[in-house]
């Protein structure tokens, strides 16, 4: 097959950023709009077209889909290592082109209803097609460092559109706030992979030797990686925990969350995009990345993963039962979900000889699996809280109520979505969840549990989010001043597409779970990347359905009605509990206190003061002095012509005495 | 024969001859005649030394030879500029071109 013309999926949104970066304050909103969107809507085409051609073609002998590098060149030259630029075609990276090119696209369309007549909508798309580009150049990176740079061109683009009402203030907080923590976390990801380049010599994803250009490659052992092999099993579990902790700022995993919630200040299409689907799923896409290296050489440090994971999905679904803002119970159930993924890739255990294994290992695929339902479920409700914004102007639940009478199709895109992030069977979230609780299961049956109860808690507060704003009471003065409308065509087709994704995929893979099909997600993505058919354990599937409905009827109960009485009398009787978890728990007066209190005062301010006194007093101590000098011998150039004359004379007079004197 | 010495001292009157008039005149002009006293003061020394110490060699000639021409291709350079200075500045005195200095 030849794939030379996939550049053109990461050329073209960099010409159409330039294009309207450059010249779109004198194009019209309507053209700028155009050119994003279809140069999005051609990326989507070759995007699908790689796709079909990619797993389309024979697997080869061992049963793998191949490897493909269309295009690898070196970009620096540094003796030994090298950093190349290219593009790499394996399952997930063709799978992470499905999910960002259908969700970038669904986004461009939307945001033509969702940000019209808004000042800076050039700007807006110009922002986007950069963040398209960056994730779509993350995710097809050759080697570790190509994924760095623009692991950081996403951290700017994410900076930049949150940023993007920048006359208000908390969107300019939320911003800085977002691109601190994530680059804190970045530099562990830097050091992380100049810990492995320097001692592998190498930066590619498995050091089975550099990829060579060209199509069907194997992978050749060098003598390099013999000697790499050696200096990366010492260093290798630090490295990788190191790029972890990078990983775990841009995915929002405790205690490095404290900047997804905030970063809802941005438009609802970009937190629909950026902050819910695809970068923040970064993280878990370089795991999965790194996944053989971490089995090979860190099995161990995987529990940091599990652990680190199975408590962010905990701490932010206990948040999201709390939250009023139905963008932040969007944001804590992103990073609840992010962190299933997490623990999903964490809990798979080293097979024989540490080998890829499809059985021991499912959890990579649940993952992955997850990644992908979870795209198009949560920008689909996303999206419909834009619309739900768009009608009542406010991001408040209070301020909704019985809100689906005025808006059939969010209502059912929102239900369906719904739905299937508390996993309810022929709805995709089922069956991805299903799989990482199967797996969780089989790595330990208390973090089995422990999702399971979270899976539940998931299904509890979305349905308290359903219900809050499509049921319940009407804030009747509120709607009677401005009576809620649907939203334009342009926002209710990418609602409807993804909903129809959701459904799809959720039927498709339910029915073909239990009843054995082959052709499921894990034939295109697994550990080891040979066909793994996925086979509900009914056991389970039942269990976790039957707590999903639990909660949602628990959730029913208790919300639906115009009148509250249980929510009430269970705020009266835990005031201090419902406010510590509407505080988030506080994470982020503690990370202030950290900051402002301990950082800033013990560290920064004596440094400050050394810079100012001793570094600053050093050189403001030099100019003085050569200031000085200058002054007092600038009377001699005094330009007269004789003056010179005469001091040349004494110099050469002099000169001529001290030489005759030696 | 007249002995060297008096050729260097003959030369060393020239040299600071030229160099009085040089550092004391203000008119151009007459600066430019002091350099060439200057100049004549070392091209008599270097035929004079050749002359009477070294007779076998004609390097000092030779020198001296080359440093006329030069000197008269440098007044020819220097009353071009000096002409230049008077339409410039409508004066010929030194201590009135101070415009180049700052």
């Amino acid at each position: 097959m030849d794939y030379s013309y996939v550049f053109l999926i990461l050329l073209l949104p960099a010409l159409s950023f330039l294009v309207l970066g450059l010249a779109g304050m004198k194009m019209s909103h309507k053209v700028a709009g155009l050119i994003g969107t279809t140069s999005l809507g051609i990326v989507t085409i070759l995007s699908y077209m790689t796709a079909f051609a990619y797993f389309g073609a024979d697997r080869t002998a061992d049963g793998t889909f191949q490897t493909i590098v269309p295009y690898n060149f070196t970009w620096l030259p540094l003796g030994n290592l090298h950093f190349d630029m290219g593009i790499l075609l394996d399952p997930i990276s063709v799978m992470m082109l499905i999910v960002i090119s259908t969700v970038s696209l669904m986004v461009h369309i939307y945001s033509f209803g969702y940000m019209h007549g808004e000042k800076g909508f050039q700007r807006y798309y110009a922002f986007l097609s950069l963040f398209t580009m960056s994730m779509l150049g993350l995710v097809v990176a050759t080697n570790i460092f190509q994924m760095y740079l623009f692991w950081e061109l996403v951290g700017v683009s994410s900076y930049l559109l949150i940023g993007f009402y920048y006359p208000l203030k908390p969107a300019i907080a939320a911003s800085k706030k977002a691109f601190i923590v994530t680059r804190f976390a970045d530099m562990f990801f830097l050091i992380g992979i100049l810990l492995f380049g320097y001692y592998t010599e190498s930066f590619s994803f498995s050091f089975a030797g550099d990829i060579v250009m060209g199509q069907g490659t194997t992978p050749f052992i060098t003598a390099n990686a013999t000697k790499a092999m050696a200096a990366g099993a010492m260093i290798l579990p630090t490295a990788l925990v190191l790029m972890f902790i990078g990983g775990a700022g841009k995915s929002a995993m405790f205690p490095l969350h404290i900047w997804l919630p905030d970063a809802m200040e941005g438009p609802t299409p970009v937190s629909a995009l950026i902050h819910a689907a695809t970068m923040v799923v970064a993280g878990v896409f370089q795991i999965a990345r790194m996944f053989p290296l971490w089995i090979e050489y860190a099995p161990q440090a995987m529990s940091i993963v599990v652990w680190v994971g199975v408590f962010t999905a905990f701490y932010a679904a206990a948040v999201a039962c709390a939250q009023s803002d139905i963008k932040r119970v969007l944001a804590f159930s992103t990073i609840s979900q992010i962190a299933f993924m997490m623990v999903a890739l964490g809990v798979c255990l080293p097979g024989h000889e540490a080998v890829l294994d499809n059985h021991t290992q499912l959890g990579y695929m649940a993952g992955m699996f997850h990644l992908f339902t979870h795209a198009m479920f949560k920008a689909c409700l996303f999206l419909g809280a834009g619309c739900i914004i768009h009608a009542v102007h406010s991001n408040e639940m209070a301020l909704m109520g019985g809100l689906r009478k005025y808006m059939p199709i969010t209502h059912i895109t929102f239900l369906i979505s719904c739905l299937a992030i508390a996993g309810i069977p022929f709805f995709s979230g089922f069956s991805s969840k299903d799989e990482i609780i199967t797996a969780c299961f089989q790595y330990s049956p208390m973090v089995g549990w422990i999702m399971t109860g979270i899976a539940a808690m998931t299904a509890f507060y979305m349905f308290r989010l359903y219900y809050g704003i499509f049921w319940g009471t009407e804030n009747r003065e509120a709607h009677a001043h401005h009576t809620p409308h649907e939203a334009p065509l342009s926002m209710t087709i990418p609602l409807i597409v993804l909903t129809v994704i959701t459904v799809g995929v959720g039927i498709y893979t339910t029915l073909a779970g239990f009843l054995g099909w082959t052709n499921s997600f894990g034939s295109f993505v697994s550990a080891n990347g040979m066909n793994y058919d996925i086979h509900f354990d009914t056991q389970i599937a039942v269990t976790s359905t039957v707590i999903a409905i639990l909660s949602i009827c628990l959730a029913t109960y208790i919300y639906k009605g115009e009148q509250q009485p249980i929510a009430d009398r269970l705020y009266k009787t835990f005031p201090k509990l419902h406010r510590a978890a509407y505080k988030r728990f506080y994470q982020d007066e503690i990370w202030q206190f950290v900051t402002h209190k301990i950082i800033f005062r013990c560290v920064s301010t004596p440094i400050a003061w050394f810079d100012r006194h001793v570094v600053d007093g050093t050189f403001n101590f030099l100019a003085w002095g050569a200031n000085e000098s200058g002054e007092s011998i600038r009377s001699w150039q005094s330009g007269d012509v004789r003056h010179y004359a005469i001091w040349f004379l004494t110099g050469t007079v002099a000169l001529t005495l001290i030489l005759l004197a030696l | 024969m007249i002995p060297v010495e008096c050729f260097f001292v003959l030369s060393a009157l020239l040299f600071f001859i030229g160099f009085f008039g040089f550092v004391t005149r203000r008119n151009l002009l007459a600066m430019l005649i002091s350099i060439e006293l200057v100049l004549n003061a070392v091209d008599l020394n270097f035929a004079a030394i050749n002359r009477l110490l070294y007779p076998e060699g004609t390097e000092g000639f030779f020198f001296t030879l080359f440093s006329i021409g030069v000197s008269a291709a440098e007044t020819a350079v220097a009353i071009a500029i000096i002409i230049n200075v008077y339409r410039h500045f409508h004066s010929d005195q030194v201590n009135s071109i101070q415009e180049m200095k700052n």
